[in-house]
């Protein structure tokens, strides 16, 4: 994984010092909260209902044991002993205090870590598939180019004052793990005609109150140019966003004003002038960034993984967590496995301090010390050996992680919500928890398959429910929470933005109304192979619609 | 703290340049107002436009403030005959002249001084001094304050290449900078 140099070293610590001044002089009363805030976002300090909230930036996911063991500590000594994953791949702590901050952020940079650009209107952590440089199918491992892209963005003296924040996505496949679509900028590497490797750049997706999907502006920028068409996009979207409405200075509203093509005429025309200078990526930079990403030393296994095969004939739980946790990895005899952060009734994403350390504990004993956060608030192993996975299990049952649930129903993402944000309009962790005891039943969860609820607590979509299979999005209706059901949605190379299926539901009815939909679901689909979503888009909303209100 | 009989601390705008505080020779004149026989005088880009179109060649030395939503493409023709740009941040948080600041440093090539005009606060300079800017008209108090007593934080390791003259390239990746 990347590794710090002198300079990433020095820079980290001098953004630490800097900070640090920055909240003295808040607290002296030199800075107004106004002024403060942009400073403070750009180094993760939200402030939220209750206190402050510092969202720490974990690059593409990636974290090595001593890092996870880095973070239990601070959740034990500057928290309340657990930390929250979140979708794009970071960790808040929800109950820091702002002193204590800037000693937080010099215990991160011991382990190279920070929290530059989690928040404000800049160019924020940049993510990636959570399987890189592990799964079957990829073309290049995209955190070689996830580490350049956060680099480049790191205190841009240009973009550190956008319009409005601005996320990056990129994924190494043609399947889309990384939701490349719902992003500001989305890039998919692929190989161009002479072989060399490059980028499909979408520009223009997002979520938040005008869900857009992403457009294609480019189908291939070579490698090479990766950084200056990047600044070309971001200096079109800094110098034309509109400022005027911070809910429609987002770039998806530009391109959407302006027309895709009028758009990347401009931002061609941008590139033309930027391409071949300071910016451009030279191969041998590039392989020695992609060599601090070089594999683990992997053994030479058979493909077929003996102890394993027994373990699964020999329990039925176990055998049932390999089906749903397993991915495919590119060396034989290993695999990918997945650590579910959705127990039956438990938080989405919250793992305590003792949790870190056992998944930080498994890494280093099992896994190459090296552990991902997936954008589904799940942890991921790249790589372990599969023959090792009845003992990785048996330790995940200790820590009370070996749910084996993934991408079932009961794997919910869900934002915070008004249990701890400010602009959250209803709870959405309280309603996950409920769906997940009501549908607790593995057998349940199997015979209902893949299924993906996604809950956001308001118009901002942090909990992505406009791309749920079903979606969920608390409103307030004259004081009361109300909820109201998407259906359809996808976040993947098939993304789509799920449609209202009808009036909200309050606190009491929106999981009944969730369980109605399941079983209407169950009941009309062709075979049991026929997925919730293969099955709404054959017939649409209507049987829904029916079974909620009635003809 | 005084500078050439001007408390810096007192309020109203005070010009930084690196190295402190300098006294002003530019007089800003409006839309409205007569231009003084000679002299160095800042007007807008609307007045410019109509200045450059005039035959009577001016004995000014000519400075053009331009707005945050100005297209400097507007002025990239004029820039040889122009000794200071002025480039406005409505809000700090308004980032559309760092962008500007670029292009004219960098695209058209302009050399005379680049002004930072509105809400020119310390933590946002370093970003400024970085897109091109070489003076700041200061209004914010405890900014002031702050360059008064020569504090201001920088980050001095770079990860974008700038054309800020006082940079220089460090290591292997090519778009890692120091200062010089």
């Amino acid at each position: 994984m990347y590794r710090y140099d002198e300079f990433d070293r020095a820079f980290v610590e001098a953004r630490v010092a800097q900070f640090a001044d920055q909240v003295r002089r808040r607290q002296a009363g030199e800075l107004t909260e106004e002024e403060f805030k942009p400073l403070r976002l750009m180094n993760g300090v939200y402030l939220q209902l209750h206190a402050y909230m510092l969202r720490i930036a974990i690059p593409y996911g990636t974290l090595s044991s001593r890092q996870m063991r880095t973070l239990a500590h601070i959740a034990r000594t500057y928290d309340r002993g657990y930390g929250h994953f979140t979708t794009r791949q970071n960790l808040q702590f929800n109950w820091p205090r702002l002193e204590d901050i800037p000693e937080v952020l010099k215990e991160l940079a011991s382990v190279e870590m920070h929290a530059i650009q989690t928040s404000g209107n800049c160019i924020r952590n940049v993510t990636a598939d959570h399987f890189a440089g592990a799964a079957a199918d990829e073309v290049a491992d995209p955190r070689i180019y996830a580490e350049i892209v956060r680099q480049w963005s790191s205190l841009h003296p240009e973009f550190s004052f956008l319009p409005r924040k601005f996320k990056v996505a990129v994924t190494g496949a043609a399947t889309d793990r990384a939701a490349i679509r719902t992003h500001d900028i989305g890039m998919e590497i692929r190989r161009g005609d002479d072989g060399g490797l490059g980028f499909r750049v979408f520009v223009g997706g997002g979520q938040g109150r005008t869900p857009m999907m992403a457009h294609e502006i480019n189908p291939f920028v070579a490698e090479r140019y990766l950084l200056a068409y990047l600044e070309a996009i971001l200096r079109v979207y800094n110098r034309w966003g509109r400022r005027d409405n911070k809910y429609k200075a987002r770039i998806k509203i530009l391109v959407h004003e302006r027309g895709i093509e009028s758009f990347r005429t401009e931002v061609e025309e941008e590139f033309a002038a930027l391409r071949d200078g300071a910016l451009d990526l030279p191969a041998d930079e590039r392989e020695r960034i992609a060599a601090y990403f070089v594999p683990p030393e992997f053994e030479t296994l058979p493909v077929e993984a003996g102890r394993l095969s027994r373990a699964i004939a020999a329990n039925r739980e176990f055998g049932d967590w390999i089906e749903r946790n397993m991915h495919p990895h590119r060396m034989p005899g290993y695999a990918s496995v997945t650590i579910s952060l959705k127990p039956v009734g438990g938080v989405p994403g919250d793992a305590t301090a003792e949790q870190m350390e056992a998944v930080a504990d498994i890494a280093e004993r099992y896994a190459f010390s090296e552990i991902r956060v997936s954008h589904e608030q799940n942890l991921v192993l790249p790589h372990v050996r599969k023959n090792d996975l009845p003992e990785i299990y048996g330790r995940l049952q200790e820590a009370g992680l070996a749910t084996g649930n993934v991408g079932l129903i009961t794997d919910i993402i869900a934002c915070p919500g008004l249990d701890y944000c400010a602009l959250a309009n209803a709870r959405s962790i309280p309603i996950a928890q409920q769906l997940s005891e009501r549908f607790a039943d593995p057998a349940r969860q199997r015979e209902v398959g893949d299924l993906a609820i996604k809950i956001s607590g308001c118009i901002n979509a942090c909990g992505h429910h406009h791309v749920g299979h079903i979606g969920i999005l608390g409103v307030d209706r004259k004081g009361e929470e109300f909820y109201q059901i998407t259906l359809g949605g996808s976040p993947a190379e098939d993304a789509a933005i799920g449609e209202i299926v009808g009036k909200g539901f309050s606190a009491g009815e929106v999981v009944d109304a969730v369980e109605t939909i399941v079983d209407t679901y169950v009941a009309l689909r062709q075979s049991p192979d026929e997925s919730f979503l293969g099955a709404y888009r054959r017939v649409g909303e209507a049987p829904f619609k029916e079974a909620l209100y009635g003809g | 703290m005084t500078m050439m009989g001007t408390d810096v601390l007192a309020d109203g705008v005070v010009l930084w340049r690196r190295g402190g505080f300098v006294e002003d020779r530019w007089a800003r004149i409006g839309d409205e107002d007569a231009l003084p026989p000679e002299g160095a005088v800042i007007v807008t880009l609307a007045r410019w436009q109509d200045l450059r179109r005039s035959d009577a060649p001016g004995a000014w030395e000519v400075g053009v403030a331009l707005a945050a939503g100005d297209d400097v493409r507007e002025i990239a023709a004029d820039l040889p005959r122009l000794a200071l740009i002025t480039l406005d941040f409505p809000k700090f948080t308004d980032g559309r002249s760092y962008s500007a600041a670029r292009l004219l440093r960098e695209r058209y090539g302009f050399a005379g001084e680049l002004r930072a005009t509105g809400e020119v606060l310390l933590d946002q300079i370093p970003f400024m001094r970085r897109c091109g800017f070489d003076s700041f008209a200061i209004s914010h108090e405890p900014t002031r304050r702050a360059l008064a007593d020569g504090r201001l934080t920088d980050v001095p390791i770079y990860l974008q290449p700038v054309s800020e003259r006082g940079e220089v390239p460090v290591g292997t990746r090519p778009w890692l900078r120091h200062r010089a």
